[in-house]
């Protein structure tokens, strides 16, 4: 077994995720406790191009037809007789719908050990993992053996991940991949939305806090003051209450406003992570305990119902 | 054996219409006149598909499965207009109206707002949601400090049953706050239950869990029967309503009072005590719970009458025929809903009334008022400069 | 079809979690457990699909406190069979023990689909369906949020970013990740679950002889600190809502 630190990197119809960059970044981390190399494993259809700013000491690339787009099974098998032949120290998967659907089965089949929600790594080769809604830290050493782990955002930027010059290629013989019993039918598009809220600089942003969805109607009148966009995170769109064209979170867009209005949301990991892109996060939440008041620059814990028509009211005589 | 063509088992409108006369007075249901004045005083009824006097109707015609496929009962308010006015004194609201949700409840038909509230209620003992240990919060900061009576088992005179919004709603809490300075003012020996206090449940069952009801009543009787003390008193009609008319019926019995009744009866000791002069014209809204369903009708206005400074006018709605809210029944938990339907609130219509009479304050006595009228009076332009305060308020202001 | 469900109980995080002496572990004195979310997301997936298809479900779960209230609930919402994991597994089991243990369980009832939620905020050894799906020889896609029968296969909403889905075929006998069904769990009436309650019984099944390699050893648990804690203004909302202004003013937004 050698040193090395492995990457699964995951792209999206030809896009390179973001979370790859980041694991780039904590794989260096890693290799640097470790003393070995980091190489980006890349399954895909001719998409040894996606490679160009990867920041890895190497790349290890396998080209088949069955793994242009995301198959579970089909990448679960690649990854498990990558593994098995080079042995590295460790592989790093997202913590995301790809990452996630793989590294269970690789964990059972090959009996590796795994340590999920991994944030940062220490010195010491040690683990800090982000559990219970990001209320609960955990802190594991790096297991013994080829150890696999999920890394969530937040503990490295994606720019760590990139660098200017390609790292070298190598391609790989693909698996026989067999008879698969998953496959993609096709892609569905996101309901189109009136705007594209990742392209707005002011958004007002209203998560469980709000309660109702008639209540939704403060946050929009607040938004058409400013001048800005109302979006939303996981459960008010999953109430129907906003289109899903409005949701900020894992599922849905990540967005890096100017100003980043956060109205009776926790902040949650799932909703965190699209947001510490922005350039100021304000927080309304009336539990001084939110998570969201660790992102925010500015918070506060006043009644956002009593609160939110004062500042449409005073941004409007502002206006004229 | 000869068979029939039609079903010999009873159709859902016969099992359901005679469940009805179980409930108390339940055989009048068989004496309707069809006048339809249930359905005009109805503050909704005009919304329903099927406003009270169709549904008995639709009952003796067998099609009460019709009445079952829509959701506009959820409309209903608990507000007790119906049964106040019915002629042959029929128990429109605990009956029908509470039935008929029970029914869509176990079907499954349920609007999303309401659903958290009822669960949020059987997990956490309070509809918001909110975690049991915070239930005493708002007694931070007062003095001499509230007994709680879980942490400090001593016998009290007083159990002062708080309620959910006045433990939990940023709002109301002033609420609980202005009642304890009240009572420490006369000296009263009182304790709260704190974070042993559960939802009393009222509301619950009238927007038709039964079940829940039965399981917060429960354990309030256990969390009662622990400690020492004379009587019960409560700054929410609904629960004032739940301890007094529904809870005897599990077997729980206490004396209870409204803290306007408990009050009143210590007029001559409160009155003197109300040194500072509030000028203003103030108006009462009798909540349903209190004056409409439990005929509580003077002893709020003796306390009005009795802060220095006050003029009391009448709207023209009132005393019995008041108009509700609009949060009772599960109408709290279901604005969302009931707007879609209406555009219109009720709490505006009363907001509007009290413009009309030339008020300053509009006086309430129920926890769910402050937020609902606030919140109508924010969409009413000519009530830009009307206050709602809670009687007790009003007199903690008095007190200096 | 035969659809099992594995579900279970997690921290409820309305409450303040806190680490107990060990340093490795949360403090159960306050804690209070609820339902996983996404479990519960997958068990009315099942129920839906009972409807749509005529469908067996069982519930299956590990016996901690308060895990009747929530079986005898997926019962009132129409599951046929619940079952109740009791022995050594009582004492907490980390994923990888529970799917070695299950797997040999379930491999006996031979179910068609297997729906359990797509992870759980507890988990530190990856989730669960994917290592119980290998153990069962099943293929295993996560983050479903749309399942609909066809015959010998599913097909499935998997969600990807930015709102993306994927529609996905899968041959049964197949694990489900669910991170959400296709309607939201539904209300059942308390006087519903009583009922259950006197009707209906849960199975016990003894489950020993845990074998937990592979999940990681905790070297210590902790709360994180607040680093850059957010500059708080006042609580109260007219003074708040001037020191808005001035900061949305400074920021050149207004």
């Amino acid at each position: 077994m050698n040193q090395d630190i492995f990457v699964a990197i995951e792209h999206l119809r030809g896009k390179v995720s973001e979370i790859s960059y980041i694991m780039l970044a904590a794989a260096h981390a890693l290799a640097k406790e470790t003393g070995g190399q980091v190489a980006a494993i890349v399954f895909g259809q001719n998409a040894q191009s996606i490679t160009s700013d990867f920041n890895a000491d190497k790349v290890m690339y396998v080209d088949h037809p069955l793994l242009k787009d995301f198959n579970p099974e089909a990448y679960q098998k690649s990854m498990v007789g990558i593994i098995d032949e080079y042995k590295p120290r460790a592989v790093i998967f997202g913590h995301t719908t790809v990452g996630m659907d793989i590294v269970g089965g690789i964990s059972a089949h090959l009996g590796l050990p795994l340590v999920s929600s991994v944030r940062t790594i220490e010195a010491g080769s040690k683990l800090i993992s982000q559990i219970c809604g990001g209320k609960i830290m955990a802190e594991c050493d790096l297991p013994e053996g080829t150890a696999l782990i999920t890394l969530v955002p937040g503990g490295y930027k994606p720019e760590q991940g990139q660098a200017p010059q390609s790292p070298p290629l190598t391609s790989i013989t693909p698996q026989q991949l067999g008879d698969l019993r998953i496959s993609l039918n096709q892609y569905l598009e996101p309901e189109s939305g009136d705007i594209d809220i990742t392209k707005e600089p002011l958004l007002i942003a209203v998560g469980r806090g709000i309660q109702t969805q008639d209540n939704i109607s403060l946050a929009e009148e607040l938004a058409q003051a400013m001048g800005g966009e109302v979006c939303a995170s996981r459960p008010v769109v999953d109430q129907g209450w906003l289109p899903t064209s409005r949701l900020v979170g894992k599922s849905g867009a990540t967005v890096k406003p100017k100003v980043y209005l956060a109205i009776g949301i926790s902040g949650a990991p799932e909703h965190a992570e699209a947001i510490t892109g922005s350039d100021v996060i304000i927080a309304i939440n009336t539990d001084p305990a939110a998570p969201i008041f660790n992102l925010a620059k500015y918070g506060t814990t006043a009644d956002l119902f009593e609160l939110i028509p004062l500042l449409t009211e005073q941004v409007r005589n502002i206006k004229g | 054996m000869a068979t029939t063509a039609i079903s010999q088992t009873p159709s859902f409108s016969e099992t359901f219409f005679s469940s009805l006369y179980k409930v108390e007075n339940g055989e009048r249901f068989r004496t309707c006149l069809q006048c339809g004045s249930c359905s005009g005083v109805c503050p909704f009824g005009y919304l329903m598909d099927y406003p009270p006097g169709r549904m008995i109707a639709g009952l003796r015609a067998d099609e009460f499965n019709l009445v079952m496929e829509t959701d506009t009962v959820w409309m209903c308010v608990s507000c007790y207009a119906c049964a106040q006015i019915c002629p042959s004194k029929i128990p429109i609201t605990a009956g029908l109206m509470t039935r008929t949700k029970e029914e869509l409840l176990l079907a499954g038909n349920v609007p999303s707002e309401l659903q958290s509230a009822l669960e949020n209620s059987q997990r956490y003992g309070n509809p918001m949601g909110e975690s049991p240990r915070k239930r005493a919060d708002w007694i931070l900061g007062i003095e001499p400090q509230v007994t709680i009576l879980g942490k400090d088992r001593r016998p009290v005179d007083i159990l002062w049953f708080v309620g959910d919004y006045p433990s939990y709603h940023t709002r109301v809490q002033s609420v609980a706050k202005s009642l304890a300075k009240v009572l420490n003012a006369l000296g009263v020996n009182f304790g709260i239950l704190g974070p042993e206090e559960n939802s009393d449940g009222d509301t619950q069952r009238l927007a038709g869990e039964r079940g829940l009801f039965e399981m917060l009543a429960e354990k309030n009787g256990k969390i009662f029967s622990r400690y020492q003390f004379d009587r019960i008193i409560t700054s929410d009609p609904h629960a004032y309503n739940a301890l007094k008319n529904e809870y005897p019926t599990l077997g729980i019995t206490y004396p209870v009072q409204h803290y306007t009744q408990f009050l009143a009866e210590r007029i001559d000791q409160l009155k003197p005590l109300l040194v500072k002069e509030i000028q203003a014209t103030v108006t009462y809204h009798d909540p349903c719970y209190l004056g409409r369903v439990n005929g509580i009708f003077t002893e709020p206005r003796i306390l009005l009458e009795a802060i220095p400074g006050i003029k009391l006018v009448e709207m023209s709605h009132n005393q019995t025929s008041s108009l509700c809210c609009g949060g009772g029944g599960g109408g709290m938990w279901l604005d969302g809903f009931q707007w879609e339907k209406a555009h219109a609130r009720l709490s505006e219509w009363r907001v509007r009334e009290a413009v009309d009479i030339g008020a300053n304050i509009l006086a309430v006595a129920c926890p769910y008022e402050p937020p609902r009228f606030e919140d109508a009076v924010k969409t009413i332009p000519q009530a830009e400069q009307l206050a709602v305060k809670d009687i007790v308020e009003l007199l903690a202001d008095a007190l200096g | 079809m035969n659809i099992i469900v594995p579900v279970k109980l997690v921290p409820d995080l309305v409450e303040e979690l806190s680490i107990d002496s060990s340093g490795v572990a949360l403090d159960t004195a306050w804690l209070r457990m609820i339902v996983n979310e996404f479990d519960d997301h997958a068990i009315e997936q099942a129920i839906i699909l009972k409807e749509k298809t005529g469908a067996h479900v069982t519930i299956i779960s590990v016996n901690v406190e308060g895990i009747d209230d929530l079986l005898f609930t997926a019962s009132a919402k129409g599951a046929d069979r619940l079952i109740k994991l009791t022995g050594d597994v009582e004492s907490g089991v980390n994923n990888h023990a529970l799917a070695r243990g299950l797997a040999a369980f379930i491999k006996e009832l031979k179910p068609d689909l297997i729906l359990t939620g797509v992870q759980a905020h507890n988990d530190l050894d990856g989730s669960l369906g994917p290592q119980l799906a290998e153990y069962l020889g099943m293929p295993y896609i996560g983050y479903i949020s749309g399942v609909k029968a066809d015959g010998e296969k599913v097909n499935v909403r998997k969600e990807y970013p930015g709102g993306l889905i994927g529609e996905m075929q899968a041959s049964l006998p197949v694990l489900l990740g669910i991170q959400a069904s296709e309607q939201p769990p539904r209300y059942v009436a308390i006087s519903k679950v009583r009922q259950m309650m006197k009707t209906v019984s849960i199975e016990e099944v003894d489950l020993s002889a845990l074998d937990s390699k592979g999940a990681p050893v905790v070297n210590r648990m902790f709360q994180p600190e607040a680093t850059e804690r957010a500059t708080m203004l006042s609580e109260n909302a007219d003074e708040a809502a001037i020191q808005l202004i001035n900061i949305f003013k400074e920021l050149g937004t207004l």
